[in-house]
């Protein structure tokens, strides 16, 4: 059967399976449709959190970024799986002790004022939106590349797709679809890398491959691989080109991102207990390092395929994928000296080739000559994690704008019945926000989207965490840490990204530090000016301070389960 | 535990003070297990695999230079090790200073 037949199978399979989940799992009260009825279990909140996290970024484009970056690939490894330590060991405890449905109901109430939860509200749309965003077009992306539809008929089955079950299910049909489309990602990511791994290295398993020697042969892939990236002209792959200090940065900044995303941090408010918020931080990462791991032994066995197939080999002599992809414009040849093979090299004047970094992760099992059903189990793969993530966004715009902003600013008398209302209208009207997004991308979402993690950073991270330790933190204090230190990053972004008050190059950072890593500097100086302004303003009053005190020790979340 | 109940009929106001004190107790506990597992999150990540990373890269572990290692790899298993410590010591010190959920 042809690759296009199995992708109508297995993502026509897929999306039933999501729909079926969606109708079975209907919310009846704003408690389900905010945070799943709060009685998910560790295992399958773990899973969703996984779902819910790794995006069309993570499995797209991740392994393909890491394949072209080597050594310095690792600033994203580490950074978006050691936010999970702080996650679990400073956030999510507490949160769930705390046991409100959003972040901006901690903020507003940790900080006593209708301001901090304004400030938070607003920094949870920019994160949100800046993020769901790219998920829609990568969503466009894939459908166009595999049903062979238009990018804009793929972002609207997408957004059909995603209203069913955001609008219908809310967190409660996220949540278990989110755990199904986690089964599938992991299964559509493995199989290929399992298959390659053989191939290459004669070890089944892709992390170990990834240190093993190459079949027939005893030298080591690595030392292979830094060979050929040396006599090609590029920096060795295991030493990277990026400075110490802008690689500590983007780590430190994606790792306090992470902790700080929003649609992330509800997910532990969806389980019972404090035990149980604990737990599920544990699997949702242990599900993630699967992913994760398996992600740098693909980047490299892929940059050797790929270095091993085209270096100077005849440009008639490319294999199908090869034209395939360049009909899409994601591999270009052009063949500057003439001579009709194909140099592929760093040097920019003789270099022939330009390659796609997306391509890789799509085009791993057609360069290693994967049967088809594989290929169709990756775009189902590709699907599972935008539109997870996606619907994980969706659901915080709109618990946003109904819980929020109306239940607890301008409507507070409104009715369960009318916020669940609110709640959907809001979900929708996302929906078609996000797709419009999708369809007419501004040009600075691929940009952005890493730099939501430094926004994330810069505003949440640093009060959730003096909310929770510091005692003595105060609305004064916390309200103008948090407008600092997103306007800083903001300042920074449009600066140094947008070339907002004149050219810049990567000479006039402000210590070498990338806009990308910014977000660790803009974090900093929030924690400076929250503390700073709170010593000199007036004490938080006593019932902040018995609530913090309280959320110290887990006895008695299960029982205190937000009525409202 | 049973001394605790028994204190609570005869004198209430001991019995909130020893609360205190044991859940002070339980929260600088729970503090340093905080600082040690951050520690070695912090030596394991921005430590092997930044800072020291060029010196790691002198070990040869099969085809692994270490510092690489520690960034592309072994950063993730130990960051999973961490959480699960974390949620073995909390769960013991949660029953021992007895706030556990129930």
């Amino acid at each position: 059967m042809s690759v296009q037949t199995w992708t109508y199978i297995i993502v026509g399979f897929t999306f039933l399976i999501y729909i079926g989940i969606a109708i079975w799992s209907r919310a009846g009260s704003t408690k389900e449709f905010y945070v799943a009825g709060g009685g998910v279990s560790p295992l399958a909140n773990g899973m969703a959190t996984a779902a819910d996290w790794m995006s069309a970024a993570s499995f797209i484009s991740m392994a393909g970024l890491i394949s072209f970056m080597g050594y310095d690939g690792g600033v994203y490894l580490m950074g978006w799986t050691g936010g999970y330590v702080l996650l679990a060991l400073l956030l999510a405890p507490y949160l769930r002790k705390f046991g409100k449905f959003t972040v901006p109901d901690f903020i507003g109430d940790r900080y006593y004022s209708q301001a901090a939860r304004t400030v938070a509200i607003v920094a949870a749309l920019i994160v949100s939106f800046t993020y769901v965003a790219g998920q829609m077009r990568g969503v466009g992306v894939v459908f166009s590349r595999f049903l062979e539809v238009d990018i804009n008929t793929g972002v609207i089955i997408g957004m059909a797709l995603v209203f069913i079950y955001a609008v219908l299910g809310g967190m409660k049909g996220i949540t278990y679809t989110q755990v199904a489309q986690y089964c599938i990602l992991i299964f559509a990511f493995m199989v290929p890398a399992i298959f390659i791994s053989i191939q290459l290295t004669g070890n089944p398993i892709p992390q170990f491959g990834f240190g093993d020697t190459l079949v027939n042969s005893d030298v080591y892939l690595l030392d292979k691989l830094d060979q050929l990236s040396t006599e090609l002209g590029f920096t060795a792959y295991t030493l990277g080109q990026k400075s110490t200090v802008d690689v500590f940065c983007i780590t430190a900044a994606l790792m306090l991102g992470t902790a700080g995303l929003p649609h992330v941090i509800v997910r532990f408010f969806t389980v019972p207990r404090v035990k149980d918020a604990r737990t599920s931080a544990g699997y949702a990462l242990a599900f993630i390092a699967i992913l994760y791991t398996t992600a740098p032994s693909i980047a490299a066995f892929a940059r050797v395929n790929l270095i091993e197939t085209v270096s100077n080999k005849e440009y008639s002599s490319m294999p199908e994928w090869f034209s395939k992809w360049e009909t899409t414009g994601l591999i270009a040849f052009n063949d500057k000296n003439n001579d009709g093979k194909i140099q592929y090299v760093k040097d920019a004047s003789i270099n022939e080739l330009h390659i796609d970094r997306d391509i890789i992760v799509l085009a791993n099992p057609e360069i290693a000559k994967l049967p088809n059903w594989v290929i169709a189990l990756v775009a189902a793969g590709a699907l599972a994690a935008a539109l997870s993530t996606a619907a994980g966004l969706l659901l915080v715009i709109s618990a946003s704008v109904s819980h929020d902003l109306l239940k607890k600013q301008l409507m507070p008398n409104i009715s369960e019945k009318g916020e669940l209302i609110a709640a959907r209208i809001s979900a929708a009207c996302a929906v078609v926000v996000a797709g419009y997004f999708g369809i007419h991308p501004p040009g600075f979402v691929a940009a952005v989207v890493a730099l939501a993690f430094g926004l994330a950073a810069a505003s949440f991270f640093p009060a959730i965490i003096l909310g929770i330790f510091y005692k003595r933190m105060n609305k004064e204090g916390a309200i103008s840490g948090m407008v600092i230190g997103l306007l800083s990053m903001i300042l920074y972004i449009m600066v140094f990204k947008f070339n907002f008050l004149g050219e810049t190059t990567s000479e006039d950072w402000f210590l070498g530090i990338s806009p990308e890593g910014f977000g660790t500097i803009a974090m900093l100086i929030n924690v400076v000016v929250a503390v700073v302004v709170a010593n000199f303003t007036a004490e938080p009053p006593k019932e902040v301070t018995d609530m913090v005190e309280e959320i110290r020790y887990p006895k008695g979340a299960s029982k205190e389960i937000i009525m409202h | 535990m049973n001394e605790h109940s028994t204190n609570e009929k005869k004198n209430p106001e001991k019995e909130a003070l020893a609360t205190s004190l044991s859940r002070k107790r339980y929260w600088q506990n729970n503090l340093k297990y905080l600082g040690v597992l951050l520690g070695i999150w912090f030596l394991c990540s921005f430590g092997a695999g930044i800072l020291f990373k060029d010196t790691l890269n002198e070990i040869r572990v099969g085809g692994f230079k270490l510092g690489f290692w520690f960034a592309q790899q072994g950063a993730i298993y130990i960051f999973t090790f961490i959480i699960i410590a974390y949620i073995v010591l909390m769960n013991r010190l949660d029953k021992k200073y007895d706030v556990q959920d129930d």
